[in-house]
């Protein structure tokens, strides 16, 4: 890859950004945790201990121990798991019933766009907590349904991205000449316009991992996400409310955990956008 | 300007019919026979289950069932509640004003804290006071709300006893206890909505300081404070009001969280009660009125728009 490919000059550009570089060093820190769980984490996170019940953060127990006496380290650790595939799963749903419907609205005009506009105008008027929630409620409390009702909750924002991106690119000169010489509509909107409404996708799809993370973190808390006793951090928040006076600990590192992913998340999505334009800044 | 307002009120109407549809398919999506759901103990009885389906009109076709559902509701019936046993339009009135009084305090709290923060971020632009006001939008936008709920009882309940960790008083009823049940959580539910309105207002607030009536003014004379409020907040607030109308949506998403972790018997409480009772027409009802009123707000925001920009009135 020469040293002027775009790629190249956006990395080059992010690389600069060092506060959005070290986001980017705590998300592979997470992701590497979540991945080598079973070598990283020093317990098993189910395994429960009656002698070790809500023990206080120690050498044996970095970060405590829970009221089934579970090591709280090794659920934080384990708990990534569920918040990252959740964070990445919802986000492709999302992306993959958005991206198309917003190429088809901007590329084909007319009736299809007022169609789907409408249609995205509707969704958005759901507050997208409470249609995640009506989703998961009416499809069942686990972590798939979860992940299908953060996702369809959050389709129309990349629809919308992805229609004012396609609007843009559909107006330049070369889109004109590939109609010109020929290319069928869906080859035009496949290889040229497609490939280059990557970079605002990209974007909002970094910054939506982060709320993808908050909304399954919300849902778990309120018993709709992760079912015990596999463990996830809003699950893990829910069954601390209950002993706050008790054993604090149990509050503060699942929450402390959500908090570095997500603003991880929102560096890099902004250091992205302004590496992807640096006009914006 | 009259034309573009009937416009834009004659586009909520296709808006809310289409909620009603996706509101209406969430029913199809609930896994079994809702008849069997009611009928209870009596589920194995053909009889008790075939008038169910009667009543509720479960023995028509889908778009039947859609247009008698869809006629009840435009009366003002929102169904009635599988678990509570009352009409859900009454059980949302009832809920709806703890959650309205909370919102607004929230929504107070959130521009007394995100308009003047990002005011001070774009005058004093790349300095102190911009980098301390960026930090703490970015992590007021990455803190989970619930969280920031539980860590607010575990410091001012639990440790320092400033603060009751739960419930709620009515405003009307004994306005001194009303703001100690409800300071924490409206704070927790403004806090993010701050974050954004001091983004949004700085980015507002650049964008007019760089225009040339601002260099008029200031060529005028005119001393700093009198530009930025007179001349610079008046424009760069009118981009901000729009945005504090769709910030409302995420105002009520954010209830449901923030009354379930301080025990507020509100619209949100009753939702996730709603949820784990399988108490289908309630979520349905909730649904369709947070629709309902998001919709609205937006058109009053939309409205507003039109009230403070003389340019618009004039168009």
């Amino acid at each position: 890859m020469s040293a002027r490919h775009p790629g190249v000059l956006v990395a080059r550009r992010f690389l600069r950004r060092p506060i959005a570089v070290v986001g980017l060093a705590v998300i592979v820190l997470f992701v590497a945790g979540a991945v080598f769980a079973p070598l990283v984490a020093p317990y098993d996170p189910v395994a429960t201990s009656w002698s070790a019940i809500r023990k206080a953060p120690s050498w044996a127990h970095w970060m405590g121990t829970d009221e089934n006496g579970r090591d709280v380290l090794s659920r934080v650790i384990y708990g990534a798991r569920a918040s990252m595939l959740a964070g990445v799963i919802s986000v492709m749903i999302a992306a993959g019933i958005g991206v198309p419907a917003g190429v088809l609205s901007g590329f084909a005009g007319g009736w299809t766009d007022a169609l789907l506009s409408r249609v995205t105008d509707a969704i958005l008027a759901c507050p997208s907590l409470i249609l995640a929630i009506a989703l998961a409620a009416f499809l069942g409390p686990n972590l798939t349904n979860a992940m299908i009702a953060i996702g369809v909750s959050t389709a129309p924002r990349f629809m919308r991205v992805a229609r004012a991106a396609t609007l843009e690119v559909a107006s330049l000169d070369y889109i004109d000449a590939a109609r010109t010489v020929g290319t069928t509509p869906f080859r035009v909107a496949v290889r040229h316009i497609l490939p280059n409404i990557v970079p605002p996708v990209l974007v909002q799809g970094t910054l939506a991992i982060a709320a993808a993370i908050i909304a399954e973190a919300s849902l778990s808390f309120l018993g709709l996400g992760q079912q015990p006793p596999d463990p996830s951090w809003g699950s893990m928040l829910n069954a601390a409310h209950r002993f706050l006076s008790q054993a604090p600990w149990l509050a503060v590192f699942p929450g402390l955990a959500i908090f570095l992913c997500v603003l991880s998340f929102n560096l890099v999505g902004d250091g992205l956008r302004d590496a992807l334009d640096p006009r914006a800044q | 300007m009259k034309s573009n307002i009937v416009g834009r009120i004659a586009q909520i109407v296709p808006t809310m019919l289409l909620v009603s549809v996706l509101v209406f398919c969430l029913q199809q999506l609930m896994p079994g026979d809702p008849a069997m759901v009611l009928a209870g103990e009596e589920r194995g009885d053909p009889r008790v289950l075939a008038q169910i389906r009667a009543e509720l009109w479960l023995d028509r076709s889908l778009p039947l069932q859609y247009f008698h559902w869809i006629g009840n509701v435009l009366h003002g019936d929102l169904g009635f509640s599988w678990h509570i046993r009352q009409p859900v339009a009454a059980l949302v009135m009832q809920k709806l004003p703890v959650t309205l009084q909370l919102g607004g305090m929230a929504f107070l709290i959130a521009v007394a804290i995100g308009v003047p923060s990002g005011i001070v971020a774009a005058v004093y632009r790349n300095r102190f006071w911009d980098y301390v006001a960026n930090a703490v939008g970015l992590a007021g936008l990455s803190t989970p709300n619930f969280w920031l709920g539980i860590m607010m009882i575990l410091l001012f309940s639990v440790n320092l006893g400033w603060l009751p960790p739960s419930g709620f008083v009515p405003l009307q009823e004994d306005w001194h206890q009303s703001l100690a049940t409800t300071i924490m959580p409206a704070f927790v539910l403004g806090n993010a909505i701050a974050a954004v309105l001091m983004r949004h207002t700085r980015s507002a607030m650049l964008s007019a300081l760089d225009q040339d009536y601002i260099r008029t003014a200031r060529a005028k004379g005119l001393s700093n404070w009198h530009v930025l409020t007179r001349h610079a907040l008046r424009n760069a607030l009118m981009p901000v009001v729009t945005l504090g109308a769709l910030e409302l949506g995420a105002l009520l998403s954010g209830a449901v969280l923030t009354e379930q972790v301080f025990s507020i018997p509100g619209f949100g409480k009753m939702t996730v009660d709603a949820v784990f009772n399988r108490d289908f027409p309630v979520v349905q009802g909730v649904v369709l009125v947070t629709a309902f009123l998001f919709v609205m707000l937006n058109l009053a925001a939309d409205l507003l728009y039109v009230v403070i920009n003389p340019r618009l009135r004039r168009s």
